[in-house]
């Protein structure tokens, strides 16, 4: 039933091919020796050296690297709270327009997100800088944090839960020591993901941020408008190669924890 | 109601309240103002210190003129229908290509799926950016896309490419076409193959038996697809920024330039309460086929 036929394989091929070239491409050049982009001129590494040098980059991705630190540890302590509220609130008044908040920063356009909060920034007379940009992200990524979480929440069996209470826990007990073992992965997906949102922001950092603090997509976005260098590419290569290491990192041990539960399962039926 | 429920409520609620609900209503509010040669660079309609007068006021001075202005001014209509064109087309485009992707990675070896997955995934953790800027160097004078339409001989002399409403389409579309694969690719391999198969028992060919099996069973997954393309489609503005040209007319670039360039708030809030409307449609049909594919599977 499962062959791969001719007409898959081509699409297939055809289909990776077109999300992967411009990224390899991009990889290539950002070891040519020429400054010219799209002449070869020869193996060298020299703007990987040139980048390690370049002050406004290295500030840039110290300030996106706080933020994205800061923004990702409240939108995911917050958007865990939102997600149980989602789920496990009950009825309390104004739980459609909670649920509502939830959901609409998802399919918010970025740049009213990035308007919005500039001028309610402008409004209250808050400085803009790293502290407007940590509050931005922190907000529309604890609606990912929520979404992923309530996922996981729905589908788990509450009887464990209600027999850790019955057994005399209290119900933080009971949270902390039967629920978020059950959605911790679900928790930590969630803040890899509002980590990934921020690091890669430009929009709504470009909107909140002051002229005190650049983040690196901001940095990024600036001389890309002036056309294509390799610095840049030797700075796409490292992002490249951190995120694949880092997705199939997180594969493999997703991968291997599956295998282990079946083990166990597998294990727990023999003994019975 | 005990004092950890409510602030366990408490906290995401007027955290949202206070960086969502709020700073939309700011947006709304200053749509209705009068631009202002100051900083900030309008006259703020509701004092709310005045109390009632000031609420009378509000409402005597409340006024639709910069949603007149949208609607006399040539460029606001065209950016607008241009924004949903280019979404709709880029959306169309999307599904042409992910879904033989879709139907490939389903119908592959189940020991490649895990992998092709992973393949999918990758270019979107990738940084957007990064994926967009990768684009300028294939698609530039001299870049690769001419080069090798030149060496295989199709055209003599290099295309524009870059900057024209070509390469918009063809970023939204490299950026955004794993979304409408993974949602396609999830229903495709819930699909019976018993079913195919009791189809051309009966008597169907294999094309018919694609066309009257797997296209309705897999409509929610298409359905979805296309509506995570077009919604961020529709408001873009780093793809139109660095790859289209000064004829390239989106709605949300409009928007950062008559907030940034213009410094006309204003006629910006307008612009983003107008678009918002738009997307209202889609997102409410959206919501309406996750509910029912929810309902289908319970």
């Amino acid at each position: 039933m499962r062959r791969l036929t001719w007409f898959n394989a081509t699409s297939l091929t055809l289909g990776f091919a077109f999300l992967y070239i411009p990224m390899i491409v991009v990889i290539i050049y950002s070891f040519n020796e020429s400054r010219l982009v799209t002449v070869w001129g020869g193996f060298s590494t020299k703007w990987y050296g040139e980048l390690l040098q370049n002050e406004a980059f290295l500030d840039a991705a110290w300030v996106t690297f706080k933020v994205g630190f800061f923004s990702s540890i409240i939108a995911t302590i917050l958007g865990t709270m939102g997600a149980y509220v989602l789920v496990r609130g009950g009825r309390f008044y104004g739980r459609t327009l909670f649920s509502g908040m939830i959901y609409a920063p998802l399919v918010m356009p970025e740049v009213i997100t990035g308007l919005s909060l500039l001028l309610l920034f402008i409004s209250i007379g808050l400085d803009r800088g790293l502290f407007t940009i940590i509050l931005a992200h922190a907000t529309f990524s604890m609606c990912y944090v929520s979404v992923v979480v309530s996922s996981r929440l729905v589908s788990f069996d509450r009887s464990v839960e209600e027999a850790a209470l019955d057994l005399g826990c209290t119900p933080f007990e009971a949270f902390r020591l039967v629920t978020l073992p059950i959605i911790a992965p679900a928790v930590i997906s969630g803040w890899l993901l509002a980590l990934t949102l921020s690091l890669d922001d430009l929009v709504i950092a470009s909107f909140v941020a002051g002229p005190s603090a650049t983040t690196l997509p901001i940095k990024v976005f600036s001389s890309i408008r002036l056309g294509v260098s390799p610095e840049i590419n030797a700075l796409s290569t490292i992002l490249i190669g951190l995120v694949t290491i880092g997705t199939i990192a997180a594969s493999l041990t997703t991968k291997r924890a599956v295998m282990r539960r079946r083990r166990e399962e597998q294990m727990a039926e023999q003994m019975t | 109601m005990n004092l950890r429920r409510f602030s366990l409520i408490a906290v995401p609620y007027f955290w949202l309240l206070g960086l969502f609900l709020v700073p939309f209503l700011i947006v709304f509010k200053i749509s209705l103002s009068d631009i202002a040669l100051s900083i900030p660079p309008y006259t703020p309609t509701l004092e709310l210190s005045e109390g009632w007068a000031g609420f009378r006021d509000f409402l005597s001075q409340l006024d639709f003129e910069n949603f007149e202005f949208l609607a006399t001014d040539d460029l606001y209509w065209k950016s607008y229908l241009s924004s949903v064109q280019i979404a709709f087309i880029s959306t169309f485009i999307c599904l042409a290509i992910g879904f033989p992707i879709a139907y490939g990675m389903a119908n592959a070896p189940k020991e490649w799926q895990p992998t092709l997955m992973l393949l999918v995934i990758l270019p979107f953790w990738t940084s957007f950016l990064i994926r967009v800027y990768s684009l300028i160097g294939i698609l530039s004078q001299e870049g690769m896309l001419n080069q090798f339409l030149m060496w295989i001989g199709l055209i003599n002399e290099p295309l524009t490419i870059l900057n024209t409403n070509i390469a918009v389409y063809i970023g939204i579309v490299y950026t955004y076409v794993p979304f409408m694969i993974l949602p396609i690719y999830a229903t495709l391999t819930k699909l019976d193959g018993s079913l195919l198969e009791a189809a051309e028992d009966l008597g169907c060919s294999r094309t018919e038996a694609f066309w009257r099996i797997t296209i309705p069973l897999s409509k929610a997954g298409i359905i979805a697809g296309c509506f995570l393309v077009f919604i961020p489609a529709l408001g873009e503005f780093v793809i139109p920024s660095l790859l289209g040209g000064s004829e390239t007319l989106m709605i949300g670039k409009v928007l950062y330039e008559e907030f940034f360039a213009n410094r006309d708030w204003p006629v910006a809030g307008a612009v983003a309460v107008i678009l918002l409307l738009i997307l209202i449609i889609p997102i409410v049909l959206y919501q309406r086929n996750e509910q029912r594919q929810l309902e289908a599977e319970t």
